[in-house]
C-alpha cells in the first residue's frame, strides 16, 4: 500500500501539472495551435518532432502529451487498485478515474475538431477538477494516516456540513472562472480592487455580470474559509490532521486572491493566469482534503 | 446520465453551429453595369491625432521567426505615415447598390494570402464570395491557419514549411473574416468578403481607388483593425471621377 500510496502521490503532481499545463494553453490563446486531433500535424501524438514544439505548439502538444502521461498513470492506478485494494469502492473509484481521463480526453479533442466551444472547453475545465479531486482523494485513502488512525477520528457534524459547504463553493467558483475565461470576461472589469471606479460597477452586460460574480464568489469562498479554519482552531486545536490543512487553506486562499488581482492588473499575463489556475485546484484540493478528513469517521474500515 | 444527456446536448449544440452556411443564391436581377458609363471613386484614408506606437513583437517563441524577421520587430497592425496617411484601411460600398444589377464570381484573379517572416502578407486584403483564396506558407516553420468568421464556415488547418496551398471561398459577404496563426499568437491577417468588386485596400500612401462604379448614392464605408469604422455618403454621376476621403482617429 505504501507504494501505491506513493505512486498516488505521483499522479497527483501530475494532474496539477496537467491543469497548469492547460492554463497555459487557454492563456496563450494556443488551444487551436494543433488543428487536428488525435494526431499533431499528421503525426501520432508521440512522434511528432521535438523540433517542431514552437510558439503555440509547445504548449497545445506539450499539454497533450502530459495528459497523456496521466492518463498512462491512470490505467496502471486501475489496474494496480483492481488487483491489491481489498475495498471494493476503492477498485470502483479506480475505473471511475480511468473514465475520467478517457472523457476528458475525449473533450480535450472536441475543444480542438470544434474551435473551442465554451460549453466544452468549460466542461473541459470542470473535469479536469473532479479527476483531481478524485486523485487527491485516493491519495489520502491509502495514505497511513487514513489507514491506521492513531487516535479516534474527529467525530463533528457541523464540520462536516461546513467543509462540505465550502469544498461545493470552491468548486463552483472554479466553474464560475473557467467560464470566465473561454467567453473571455476576465478583463470585463479592467481594475481592481473597484470596478470602473465604484463598488459595484456602474454598466452591466453578461460578461461584466460575470466577472463580478467571480469577484463576489471569491469573497464568499474566503470568509467561508476563514469561518472554517476558525472553527478548526477553536474547537479542534490539538487535533494537528485537522489544524494543519487548514493553515495550509488560509495560505492558499491569500495567494490566490493575491493572483486573481494580479491578473486583472497584469492584463492577464500568462503565467500569472496559469498560477492563478493551479492555485484554485490546490485550493480545491485543500478544501476536499479536510472535508474527507472531517468524513473518516463515517468510514468503516480503512 | 444527467451529464451524458448535457454533453450529447452540448455536442449537438456545436454540430449545429458548424454546420456550413447554405451557398448564396445568384444575387441581383441580370443587369450588367456599363464600363462606358461608370465613374470613380478615389481619395485617402488619414488619421487625426498621435498615431499609437506600434507594439513590438517578440519572435523568440520560434527560432525559424527570428531567422527570417529577427528575434523582434514592430507590429503592421497600425502602419501611419508621417503624413497621418493609412495603410491597410479596408474602403467599401456598404449600401445603394442597385439590386438589379448582378455581378459575375471572379475565377480568376486568386487572391493570395502568404506567411511570410511570420506575418501574414498582405494583411488586409477583399475578396468575392465564391472567388478562390489561396494561403502560402513561404516560411520554413510551421503555421496553422485559422479563420474565425462570424457569418462564414470556420476553418482552422495545419501548414507545414512550404506546404501545398490552401484553397477556400467564403460563401456569404462578411467584414472582416479575422485570420490567425495559433502557433505564432501575433499573426493576424483581415480579409473582407463583398457580393460585388466595390471595395479597395489602401496603400502605404493611405490612397484608395474604386472603379467602374454605376452612377448612383451609397453608403461608402471604411474599415480599420485599430481605428474601427466610418461612412459616408457619396454620390456619383456617370463617368464622374469622385473624391472622397475618409479621417479616423481614436
Amino acid at each position: 500500500m505504501l507504494w501505491l500510496h506513493r505512486y498516488l502521490r505521483l499522479l497527483v503532481v501530475c494532474t496539477l501539472l496537467l491543469i497548469a499545463a492547460g492554463g497555459m494553453v487557454t492563456s496563450t490563446h494556443s488551444g487551436l495551435a494543433v488543428p487536428d486531433w488525435p494526431t499533431t500535424y499528421g503525426y501520432s501524438m508521440f512522434t511528432f518532432p521535438a523540433s517542431k514544439m514552437v510558439g503555440g505548439i509547445f504548449y497545445e502538444h506539450g499539454h497533450r502529451l502530459i495528459a497523456s502521461g496521466v492518463g498512462f498513470l491512470t490505467i496502471g492506478l486501475a489496474v494496480w487498485l483492481w488487483r491489491a485494494d481489498a475495498r471494493r469502492w476503492m477498485r470502483r473509484l479506480g475505473i471511475i478515474a480511468l473514465a475520467a481521463v478517457i472523457v476528458q480526453g475525449i473533450l480535450g479533442g472536441l475543444t480542438v475538431r470544434y474551435f473551442l466551444p465554451a460549453p466544452i472547453s468549460i466542461g473541459h475545465a470542470g473535469l479536469a477538477q473532479l479527476f483531481f479531486c478524485l486523485t487527491v482523494s485516493l491519495a489520502l485513502f491509502t495514505s497511513r494516516s487514513w489507514l491506521v488512525a492513531a487516535t479516534p477520528a474527529v467525530d463533528d457534524a457541523r464540520l462536516r456540513h461546513r467543509m462540505v459547504l465550502l469544498t461545493a463553493l470552491v468548486y463552483g467558483q472554479i466553474l464560475l472562472g473557467a467560464t470566465m475565461r473561454h467567453v473571455g470576461a476576465g478583463l470585463a472589469i479592467p481594475d481592481f480592487p473597484l470596478a470602473f471606479g465604484h463598488v459595484l460597477p456602474p454598466v452591466w452586460t453578461p460578461q461584466i455580470a460575470l466577472h463580478f460574480a467571480h469577484r463576489v464568489g471569491a469573497m464568499i469562498v474566503t470568509i467561508v474559509a476563514l469561518v472554517n479554519v476558525g472553527y478548526i482552531w477553536t474547537r479542534h486545536r490539538g487535533r494537528p490532521e485537522l489544524v494543519r490543512p487548514a493553515w495550509m487553506l488560509v495560505l492558499a486562499v491569500a495567494i490566490q486572491v493575491s493572483l486573481g488581482a494580479a491578473v486583472v492588473l497584469s492584463g492577464k499575463q500568462p503565467i500569472i493566469n496559469t498560477l492563478h489556475v493551479a492555485t484554485g485546484a490546490t485550493v480545491l484540493a485543500i478544501s476536499l482534503f479536510l472535508t474527507l478528513r472531517t468524513f473518516r469517521v463515517r468510514f468503516a474500515m480503512g | 446520465m444527467k451529464s451524458l444527456s448535457c454533453l450529447l446536448l452540448s455536442l449537438a449544440l456545436v454540430a449545429a453551429c458548424s454546420s456550413p452556411p447554405p451557398a448564396p443564391a445568384p444575387a441581383g436581377g441580370g443587369k450588367k453595369v456599363d464600363a462606358a458609363s461608370a465613374g470613380s471613386l478615389a481619395g485617402r484614408v488619414t488619421f487625426t491625432g498621435t498615431p499609437p506606437k506600434p507594439d513590438l513583437l517578440r519572435m523568440t517563441a520560434d527560432p525559424a521567426c527570428v531567422q527570417a524577421a529577427g528575434a523582434t520587430a514592430p507590429s503592421d497592425a497600425v502602419l501611419v505615415g508621417t503624413d497621418g496617411s493609412v495603410q491597410n484601411a479596408f474602403v467599401y460600398i456598404k449600401d445603394g447598390i442597385d439590386p438589379a444589377f448582378s455581378f459575375d464570381t471572379p475565377v480568376t484573379p486568386v487572391v493570395l494570402l502568404d506567411q511570410k517572416g511570420c506575418r501574414y502578407v498582405p494583411r488586409v486584403v477583399g475578396i468575392r464570395v465564391g472567388q478562390p483564396l489561396e494561403v502560402f506558407n513561404s516560411d520554413d516553420t510551421l503555421h496553422n491557419v485559422h479563420a474565425m468568421p462570424m457569418a462564414n464556415q470556420e476553418f482552422n488547418r495545419g501548414q507545414p514549411a512550404k506546404a501545398p496551398k490552401l484553397a477556400h471561398t467564403f460563401t456569404v459577404p462578411e467584414v472582416m473574416v479575422r485570420f490567425k496563426c495559433n502557433v505564432h499568437g501575433w499573426m493576424t491577417a483581415h480579409v473582407g468578403v463583398m457580393t460585388h468588386p466595390y471595395f479597395a485596400v489602401t496603400g502605404a500612401d493611405g490612397s484608395f481607388e474604386i472603379k467602374g462604379v454605376p452612377a448612383g448614392t451609397y453608403t461608402l464605408a471604411v474599415w480599420h483593425e485599430e481605428f474601427g469604422n466610418g461612412i459616408q455618403t457619396v454620390t456619383i454621376a456617370d463617368r464622374e471621377a469622385k473624391t472622397v476621403g475618409f479621417t479616423l482617429k481614436q
